[in-house]
């Protein structure tokens, strides 16, 4: 009970979005503020995982994105799998589902053990040497994963529970509760004392090992957790794109998001989310007026970066004086 | 996926195996140029040069343009090292000199937006397509018989030249005033600066050195690979294994982990093509649970 009354605030601001989310998508007609929202929910989930390792735990990676690609392929290769289907029929989704997300588990719990004893430097380049490992073996592996075309021929998608995520109004919908369970879980883990261990590893990496904080286990329990959300929100984008693409799994990807946290800011807990929206509008726009995207992006990041030296939310709400420095 | 026939059958020939051997050489060489200037940079200014890969690019392409008006090889490798080590010094200056000491955040995204900018303008300016250089007339001569097998004189030029290279940068950070200097700074830079040494303007060529590497390596490569925009980023991943492989620091151990890569790479494309990757990994994968500080340099990497 004492847990329910701790984070009573938190599960109803939780319940409220998800009505608001849901009422979105019953009231409006047009189809893109509904694919717009599913993108943000797939990479805001990919943002607010990475920052659970960056702004919690002072763990820079540069390589998350390959859990959510392996999230994505996993979940995509499932479906495409007769004898899996015909084992499981109607209940294959969730099944799918479920499995995907404990494979990208082990993944990471594989790539966590090697890396979380480094220090900074090396973590941020070794996960992103083992992102490039796992594009590597995307591409190559083309009897699989359909190489560089990505996972073509679309995903199975049976109905389950009267859910039938074919039709784009029930997809949505299944798609926001998924979003909006993971990042209360979130939440809760950052008000938990398992958040209180992260930000003491972060702060003070000694300090928090004489109070008795077995440093490697939490790091490595929080890389593996980061890593699951984060397959969630490449499960959520092979729903929407009836795919898998080996871009996912690309290195720009991690950079991506890197920056969606420093739009957003790293020490706000919906920073991350807000960053997504920016960076997602940010391209739209890009793309509108220029086909040099990655050129504008990059002088963009380098304003922002070198500009201001600090999230460009965190720089507004200083600035309005919200925020004290 | 593993064909042990093929390679037994390939050791059991002189002339394949001297092949074999021979083209890992070169991937080895030339990535542990690249890899040297990861290397240096990381043990004078602890920075990791996430835009590494950029320099190797934009000295292959430099070499390219330099090579399609003189026609020399030697002047387009020599062009390409210079552009390089120039544009690695105003990366330095204007860009990531602003991020030194802050968090690693704000270095990789500086890192990943130069990349960004970078590949863009190579489109814009050499097109999106593959670009062959195609290998030199300097070089067209007849290739030397070893053991039955043949070498191009180009490789053996390729694979001397960087032993070469190696070489005199070692000595040069080992033997002479500039390395003192920068090696003295890397340890206390504000005592260097107290003896009125311009320690910002040793640290920018330190950073130009190690790119030039980078850039030679690229224009050496040019007649051998083919050039494309991002190139650079297949490069940079090797040379990080390398590096984590042979100690981050330490130059010769990036020469001795590069051979084991390139040897790897050659061989494996004979026995296990599809499973090369995952030994170059794997191999790092083992030095880092045993020896995480590298096969070559004592300390903690924690």
């Amino acid at each position: 009970m004492s847990g329910f009354t701790l984070f009573k605030k938190d599960i109803s601001i939780a319940l409220f979005s998800v009505i608001i989310l849901i009422l979105i998508g019953f009231f409006v007609e047009h189809p893109w503020p509904k694919d717009f929202l599913i993108s943000i929910f797939s990479f805001g989930l990919l943002a607010m995982s990475l920052n659970m390792l960056i702004g919690f735990a002072g763990m820079v990676s540069f390589g998350h994105a390959a859990f959510f690609a392996l999230g994505g392929y996993a979940f995509g290769l499932l479906l495409q799998s007769e004898s899996f289907l015909t084992n499981f029929g109607a209940l294959s989704i969730i099944v799918a589902f479920f499995v995907s997300i404990f494979i990208t588990g082990i993944y990471s719990a594989v790539i966590g053990a090697i890396c979380v004893r480094l220090n900074e430097i090396y973590f941020a380049f070794l996960t992103l040497a083992f992102q490039m490992f796992l594009y590597s073996v995307i591409v190559s592996w083309v009897s699989l994963t359909g190489g560089d075309q990505g996972l073509m021929g679309g995903i199975a998608r049976p109905v389950f529970l009267g859910i039938d995520l074919s039709n784009s109004l029930h997809r949505y919908t299944f798609c926001s509760v998924i979003f909006v369970i993971c990042i209360l879980l979130l939440r809760i883990l950052n008000k938990s004392n398992f958040g209180y261990s992260l930000r003491l590893i972060r702060d003070n990496q000694e300090r928090a090992e004489f109070l008795g904080i077995r440093v490697f286990r939490v790091k490595l329990i929080c890389f593996i957790i980061a890593s699951m959300v984060a397959s969630v929100g490449g499960i959520i984008m092979t729903l929407f794109t009836s795919g898998a693409y080996p871009e996912w799994a690309f290195w720009t990807q991690s950079g991506e998001a890197i920056f969606m946290i420093m739009l957003g800011g790293i020490s706000i807990f919906l920073g991350p989310l807000v960053g997504t929206v920016l960076l997602r509008l940010i391209n739209d726009v890009v793309q509108m007026y220029s086909s040099h995207t990655e050129l504008v992006t990059g002088i963009i990041i380098m304003i922002v970066v070198l500009g201001l030296r600090k999230g460009l939310v965190e720089y507004l709400l200083e600035k309005t004086g919200i925020l004290k420095k | 996926m593993f064909d042990f026939d093929a390679l037994i059958n390939c050791f059991g020939m002189a002339s394949c195996a001297v092949n074999q051997l021979t083209s890992g050489l070169i991937i080895g060489m030339l990535l542990f140029l690249v890899a040297s200037g990861l290397t240096l940079i990381f043990g004078v200014l602890n920075v990791i040069n996430f835009a590494h890969g950029t320099f190797y690019m934009v000295g292959a392409y430099f070499a390219f343009s330099t090579y399609l008006f003189t026609e020399s090889y030697l002047l387009s490798a020599f062009v390409g090292a210079l552009g390089a080590g120039i544009f690695g010094i105003f990366f330095e200056r204007v860009l990531i000199s602003k991020v030194y000491g802050q968090d690693i955040l704000m270095q990789l995204l500086v890192c990943y937006a130069f990349i960004l900018i970078t590949d863009d303008l190579v489109k814009l300016i050499w097109g999106t397509d593959y670009i062959a250089m195609g290998i030199p007339d300097e070089f067209r001569l007849a290739p030397f018989r070893i053991f039955g097998g043949y070498v191009p004189p180009l490789y053996a030029f390729l694979i001397i030249l960087s032993l070469v290279i190696g070489i005199l940068t070692i000595l040069l950070i080992s033997k002479t005033r500039f390395g003192s200097i920068v090696r003295a700074a890397a340890e206390n830079s504000p005592m260097v600066s107290a003896l009125g040494i311009r320690v910002p303007l040793y640290f920018a060529l330190l950073f130009g050195l190690g790119c030039a590497l980078a850039g030679i390596a690229g224009a050496l490569a040019a007649p051998v690979r083919s050039l494309t925009p991002g190139m650079g980023f297949g490069i940079l991943i090797e040379s990080f294994i390398v590096t984590v492989i042979g100690g981050m620091g330490s130059i010769p151990g990036a020469l001795i982990a590069a051979i084991i890569l390139g040897l790897t790479r050659s061989i494996g494309s004979v026995g296990f093509p599809l499973f090369v990757d995952g030994l170059m990994f794997l191999i790092m994968a083992i030095v880092l649970i045993f020896k995480p500080t590298g096969l070559f340099v004592k300390g903690s990497s924690k």
